[in-house]
């Protein structure tokens, strides 16, 4: 397999879920262009992606619930030194946690890569929304760009 | 009850610093052995009298090194989980292990050689590995790849830089603080480097204007606020506190140790991303600081000089303010007004060059010049230092402070 990479998009380098039953759903939505995380069936804490147990309450089950797939940049870093000589042509690139709106934030949040934006000028606190890139059957790889 | 006074480094050895790669043909566990004879040495003991390991990031095979020195009897081998956040812990548990009557001379050391590997390198060449496979076999090893990673492995987060420059960044935003700030970080570390050559690795005058101008790695993190990547070994030997007084150096007291941090701060880098909002830009050592303050009965005003785990420098900023030497949210102006600076400032900081300039051997190095200063010997010697904070981390779960002072 090779990497084709653009700047600013950090490429696809896992291309199979490894989901186990548990975090399936998530994939499954992702494919329909939906953003969902799963929320505690007993205390309504999200968690992302799921732990098997709720941090708040200690309690096992839970829903999937759909999200509105936007968010804010929490914080992020702009890569610049690509770490691997295939990575060169994706630097600069930015990546970091968004916070998904409909969530409480911390325990549910994104570690992304953040496309279509101005590395430059990038802010904490933008406004942002999900892109889907269906990789294959099995993977689609959810990146965060500019809310338009 | 605890191990307050209890204990005591009685002995400090190392190898010389290297730059990565440089210690070839020593091993680890050459230079392993070569630091904890040196320790031993420089306390009047043997390795008869050796008889624990309190370590942490698996830095030595107490097996090992145990048969290849000949260690008569092992009486105490552990070691702290996770990573470099247990440096100081692992004192407190040595101390822990001799308070308890567990064992009675008690090494704790790191080695380290990155020949064929390099720290930090691991995410990049396995998750790159993984990529580039054609059998799609797995990089993670026989268990498989956790369900969790197809979360992470694609946002393009790969190295330790880059997750410590999201930490830097929210507390920018937060609270203001500067590239200026972090620049003053670099800037003093390196003048106590420069006063060093022969240990130190970097010795050349750091800029301002160099400071700018350098390349830009994990923005807003550029190269001079990573630290440097080195070989080498450092030891220390902790016994009682009642025992080290008759033996060849100035007892260093181990006054207060403690390790940990809040539950959500979680497994460190790559997933730590969850910290609650109020401990997000942190160094993850508030819960730890104020456990050593209370065990050791004394406030940060009473510290003479704070060997700051310092692998980015912004960290060291975060550290301050967990510490208590300046309100959250202060360090940057708190660094910008010369407090850190060796021989001028109101808490000299990593006097030694700490790793951004001297060396990293993933947090001994902090500890073996907290010895030297307590003993009045270091090249940068604070006047009169009575008492010295080493810290472990920021990294993930657990990280440590040690409170020590003199006799």
């Amino acid at each position: 397999m090779s990497i084709n990479a653009t700047q600013g998009v950090f490429p696809t380098i896992m291309t199979e879920t490894h989901a186990s039953e548990f975090v399936q759903p998530f994939w499954d939505a992702a494919k329909k262009d939906k953003l969902v995380s799963a929320r505690c069936t007993k205390c309504g804490t999200f968690r992302l992606p799921p732990g098997p147990f709720c941090f708040e309450c200690q309690h096992r089950e839970i829903e999937w619930v759909e999200l509105p797939g936007t968010g804010r940049v929490y914080s992020f870093v702009v890569v610049r030194h690509p770490l691997a000589e295939i990575l060169q042509p994706a630097v600069p690139y930015a990546s970091g946690i968004v916070e998904l709106d409909g969530t409480q934030g911390a325990g549910s949040r994104m570690i992304v890569n953040f496309i279509d934006c101005d590395v430059d000028t990038l802010q904490i606190g933008d406004e942002v929304e999900a892109d889907f890139e269906h990789v294959n059957d099995e993977m689609t790889v959810i990146r965060f760009r500019p809310k338009r | 009850m605890t191990i307050k006074d209890k204990a005591a480094i009685v002995g400090v050895g190392a190898t010389p610093y290297y730059k990565r790669g440089q210690s070839y043909p020593e091993t680890e566990l050459s230079m392993a052995c070569t630091a904890i004879l040196g320790a031993l040495d420089d306390a009047g003991l043997s390795v008869k009298d050796l008889d624990g390991f309190s370590i942490y990031s698996s830095s030595c095979d107490p097996a090992e090194v145990s048969s290849v020195l000949g260690v008569p009897e092992v009486r105490w081998a552990t070691t702290l989980t996770s990573g470099g956040g247990g440096c100081a812990g692992a004192l407190g548990v040595a101390a822990a292990a001799i308070d308890a009557g567990m064992a009675k001379c008690v090494v704790t050391l790191m080695t380290l050689q990155q020949l064929n590997k390099r720290l930090g390198g691991s995410a990049v060449n396995g998750l790159l590995a993984y990529a580039t496979m054609s059998d799609g076999s797995s990089p993670y090893g026989g268990s498989g790849v956790p369900p969790s990673a197809a979360f992470t492995a694609n946002a393009g987060l790969l190295s330790p830089g880059h997750s410590f420059a999201i930490l830097a960044r929210r507390h920018m935003h937060l609270y203001g603080t500067k590239r200026e700030h972090f620049a003053e970080v670099a800037i003093s570390t390196r003048e106590n480097a420069r006063k060093r050559p022969g240990t130190a690795l970097q010795t050349k005058e750091l800029t301002l204007d160099n400071y700018f101008n350098a390349r830009m790695i994990s923005d807003p993190l550029c190269l001079f606020d990573y630290t440097q990547e080195s070989d080498g070994a450092v030891a220390v030997i902790t016994v009682a506190a009642d025992r080290a007084k008759d033996l060849k150096q100035p007892p260093v007291y181990i006054m207060a140790s403690a390790h940990g941090g809040t539950g959500r701060w979680g497994p460190g880098i790559f997933k730590y991303f969850q910290a609650p909002e109020e401990e997000f830009a942190s160094s993850g050592h508030r819960p730890v600081a104020k456990r050593l303050f209370e065990m050791a009965g004394i406030t940060p005003k009473d510290v003479d000089v704070a060997l700051l785990y310092d692998h980015f420098s912004p960290l060291v900023i975060m550290q301050l303010e967990d510490y208590g030497f300046c309100p959250i949210g202060e360090g940057g102006p708190f660094v910008a007004e010369g407090n850190i600076r060796y021989g001028t400032g109101s808490i000299p900081v990593n006097t030694h060059g700490g790793n951004l300039s001297e060396a990293y051997i993933i947090g001994m190095t902090h500890v073996r010049e907290a010895v030297e200063q307590l003993r009045g010997v270091a090249v940068n010697q604070v006047k009169d230092a009575e008492v010295a904070l080493v810290t472990g981390g920021p990294a993930s779960l657990p990280v440590s402070g040690t409170l020590l002072r003199r006799a």
